[in-house]
């Protein structure tokens, strides 16, 4: 297999990760905007801090407006992660990897490329914008069903298991460090019931109120989010969960002559260290402290397994 | 529904219609589909039309339109019609004993003007013509490619004016394409139409690919148990790149850019994930002036530095082989009958347009003098462009030309305008003729010469139009060989 396939693999599945992640997180502030008697407009900044896009979108704009915000994130040529930008992104990896996915995954990527071109041609008003979101999530089941159901499970499907889960990882951190604040003891001591509204954006975004309520109870604390979102091993956007499958995929790629890459020994690095531990350990390095490190981490690994699979020349 | 007549396009008479017979009645070989379509009601054939159209939508068949500026190209897809062009067995026999004789000869061409040069010494071609031409390359002088084989894949292009003459207008000996439009044309038909093919037997065209992953292995600079072969593209941009990826794909191998491949111990290797591995055929979609630049273009990023050393070492097979753009070029062309008569000894099967040089001042005071009723070319031009067709040309169009013309006369051929023969086309309502070519494609490889029973046929959806390049509008047809 080409290294450039096995780029071009990993980064249409990243892109694909980021498309859902965006279109959740719409979604969730969208949901929270409309349901809070003292929304305002500003809330949408954290948004865009969330996706690390609040500079280059000041440099666009005069002032946070949801209705900018929502279309910068949907339609914005200039930000890189935008849903247009992903969509087109999965599009040119998928036609560039073209020889290694089944028909069935290239012709769901060319329809959603085509569809969503189409819908985001204009401004997306807001009583289509759930419409438009819940197509995004179905394009991007489509791709990923398809991908699961007729792919091999050889080393191409290991790589896009790698980038769908280094891009969650990614993803997962960055809610969750936007909100660390809310989650700190100091805001809502140890033992006391969470009573902020804004947790719920986290959860909402990742789909995992009702199994955070199924694993935890009706009413649950600030450690038991963090241990749903960063250690459970069973929630399937947890940082554990997805470092798992990482793990898991850097194993079945290794060859007899090729056993033990540094990609895999950093894994393993961070699985031991950072995600074998109880839940108080975490605050007590420091909850945004822990966050940020594992940002770091997480992007080192990704440039590791790049350069041990001679992503580039 | 019925379908009582089928237009008459009266512009240009007589028009060979391959549909119909001298009478008007519907020709035999299309007797079985012409009783399909009669039966067959106008909402359902519409219906089958935007199937098509999807399934084409869908695969992500692409070329690029538009005008020559770069900023206004886009992607689009190719336009089908589904009404078949029908052969008859006994049609094809003479068209495949052409292609194969015209192949053979091409070939034996380029290997005698890059070695002994005996074509030239016995006069029957100017050595001008090759010596100054910029398609002869140099690099070539005295190079075996293996197996002695040059070119491996040829597109020649043929039309037809009456049910007994074919023309060969052009012979693709660089890096035609076309075939996978073939292959999906039919994967289409089968799928709208099955019941068409239970009841007619249409040869099959879907072996292509497996004969060209054999004439790429039996091309391999070595005898060897395992030869590795890829397909060399320019990348996602370029306007060929479904075909270079579909390809790769039927035939299970890697699709390489440039960047993939690196020069290392005299030998082209593949960057994998284990690291380098060596390549023994490269099946390049690329010019010969991109393919490598420390040879060639050196402002090429799209080929491989040190690409063409290991050719000249014979470690690596290039196919098709560098240079071949001498035996296509349109100054060549009109040798053709005594390139094919000098190194087969045979007469030409297939027969080339009378063809005006205007180097030769007769020739162009005669060209000039007739502009309205040519067909003029440039010499070096491809793809439709940059060509006058005297009976739909305007006055001032002709001037411009002749001013062209008379500036630099080496640079053009002029030829007649040909009757093409028309096919119907589904106009949406009824069956109206267009004018059609036709691309079959050759394999060569050191052991045989295999022709696909079949070909792409491109046609001209503009009324009355003779252009079928799909740069400039046209559109492609599935072609039907039947079984004797």
């Amino acid at each position: 297999m080409l290294g450039r396939t096995a780029s071009g693999l990993f980064w249409l599945f990243r892109y694909l990760e980021r498309m859902e992640n965006t279109a959740r997180l719409i979604n969730a502030a969208q949901w929270m905007s409309l349901t809070r008697m003292n929304a305002s407009d500003s809330d949408w900044l954290s948004v865009l801090n969330t996706v690390g896009a609040a500079d280059a979108f000041a440099a666009q704009h005069k002032e946070v407006t949801k209705a900018n915000v929502i279309d910068w994130l949907l339609r914005s040529s200039d930000y890189p992660s935008s849903l247009i930008n992903c969509m087109n992104a999965v599009q040119f990896n998928g036609k560039s990897v073209r020889t290694a996915i089944t028909e069935e995954v290239w012709e769901a990527i060319n329809a959603g490329h085509i569809d969503l071109n189409a819908q985001l041609k204009t401004r997306v008003s807001e009583s289509s914008l759930n419409a438009l979101l819940s197509d995004v999530r179905d394009i991007v089941s489509l791709i990923q069903g398809m991908a699961h159901s007729t792919m091999l499970r050889n080393e191409i499907f290991q790589f896009m298991s790698i980038g769908t889960h280094i891009e969650r990882t990614d993803c997962t951190l960055r809610l969750l460090d936007v909100k660390y604040y809310v989650l700190l003891p100091s805001v809502s001591p140890v033992g006391s019931v969470l009573d902020n509204v804004q947790w719920e954006t986290i959860l909402r975004s990742v789909s995992s109120l009702g199994g955070m309520k199924m694993t935890y109870g009706e009413q649950f604390s600030a450690p038991e989010i963090i241990d749903y979102l960063v250690l459970n091993g069973k929630m399937p956007r947890s940082l554990s969960y997805c470092l798992m499958k990482v793990s898991n995929s850097l194993r079945k790629l290794s060859t007899p002559g090729r056993r033990n890459t540094d990609s895999m020994m950093q894994a393993k690095h961070l699985a031991n260290y950072y995600l074998s531990v109880p839940v108080d350990s975490i605050f007590e390095y420091g909850l945004h402290e822990f966050l940020q490190k594992l940002l770091v981490l997480n992007s080192e690994l990704s440039d590791q397994i790049a350069k041990d699979y001679r992503f580039y020349d | 529904m019925s379908f009582n007549t089928m237009k008459k396009d009266s512009s240009m008479n007589p028009i060979f219609n391959e549909m119909e017979s001298r009478g008007g009645n519907v020709r035999g070989c299309y007797k079985a589909f012409f009783k399909w379509f009669s039966g067959e009601s106008l909402p359902a054939i519409r219906k089958k039309q935007r199937e098509a159209q999807e399934f084409f939508r869908l695969s992500g068949i692409t070329f690029i339109s538009g005008n020559s500026k770069q900023d206004q190209k886009k992607m689009d897809l190719i336009p089908f019609d589904f009404v078949p062009r029908i052969i008859t067995s006994a049609e094809w026999d003479h068209v495949d004993r052409g292609v194969r004789q015209r192949t053979g000869a091409i070939n034996a061409f380029l290997s005698d003007i890059y070695h002994d040069q005996e074509i030239l010494k016995a006069k029957k071609i100017p050595v001008n013509l090759v010596a100054h031409n910029p398609a002869f390359l140099d690099k070539m002088i005295g190079m075996s490619p293996p197996g002695n084989i040059y070119t491996h894949i040829v597109g020649s292009d043929i039309v037809r004016t009456d049910p007994k003459t074919y023309f060969v207008l052009e012979d693709n000996a660089r890096t035609p394409s076309g075939a996978s439009y073939m292959l999906e044309n039919r994967e289409a038909m089968i799928n709208l139409f099955p019941e068409l093919f239970s009841r007619i037997k249409v040869k099959p065209v879907q072996d292509y690919t497996r004969q060209l992953l054999r004439t790429l292995v039996e091309s391999a600079p070595h005898n060897k148990s395992k030869v590795v072969v890829c397909i060399l593209t320019p990348g996602p941009f370029n306007s060929a790149y479904y075909e270079h990826a579909f390809l790769a794909d039927q035939m299970g191998v890697e699709l390489v850019e440039g960047s993939d491949l690196r020069v290392r111990d005299g030998r082209v290797h593949v960057r994998t994930i284990n690291g380098f591995t060596p390549v023994d055929v490269i099946y390049r979609r690329i010019d010969d002036d991109y393919i490598d630049p420390l040879n060639f273009n050196s402002d090429s990023l799209l080929g491989v530095p040190g690409l063409f050393d290991v050719y000249r070492a014979g470690r690596v097979t290039i196919v098709n082989a560098p240079g071949t753009g001498i035996a296509d070029d349109k100054s060549i062309y009109s040798y053709m009958p005594e390139i094919i008569q000098f190194y087969t000894g045979e007469k030409p099967i297939l027969d080339n347009v009378p063809t005006w040089r205007c180097s030769e001042p007769d020739s162009l005071s005669y060209v000039l003098d007739n502009l309205d009723a040519l067909v003029v070319k440039e010499v070096h031009g491809s793809g439709g462009y940059g060509m006058l067709i005297g009976p739909n040309s305007t006055k001032s169009m002709r001037k411009h030309f002749s001013e062209r013309l008379k500036a630099k006369p080496e640079k053009y051929i002029a030829q007649p305008v040909l009757p093409l023969s028309t096919m119907p086309i589904f106009g949406g309502k009824d069956l109206t003729p267009r004018h059609v070519d036709l691309r079959p494609f050759s394999l060569m490889s050191p052991k045989e010469i295999f022709v696909t029973s079949g070909g792409l046929t491109r046609v001209a959806l503009k009324k009355g139009s003779l252009v079928v390049n799909s740069s400039q509008g046209g559109g492609t047809k599935d072609t039907w060989v039947l079984e004797a």
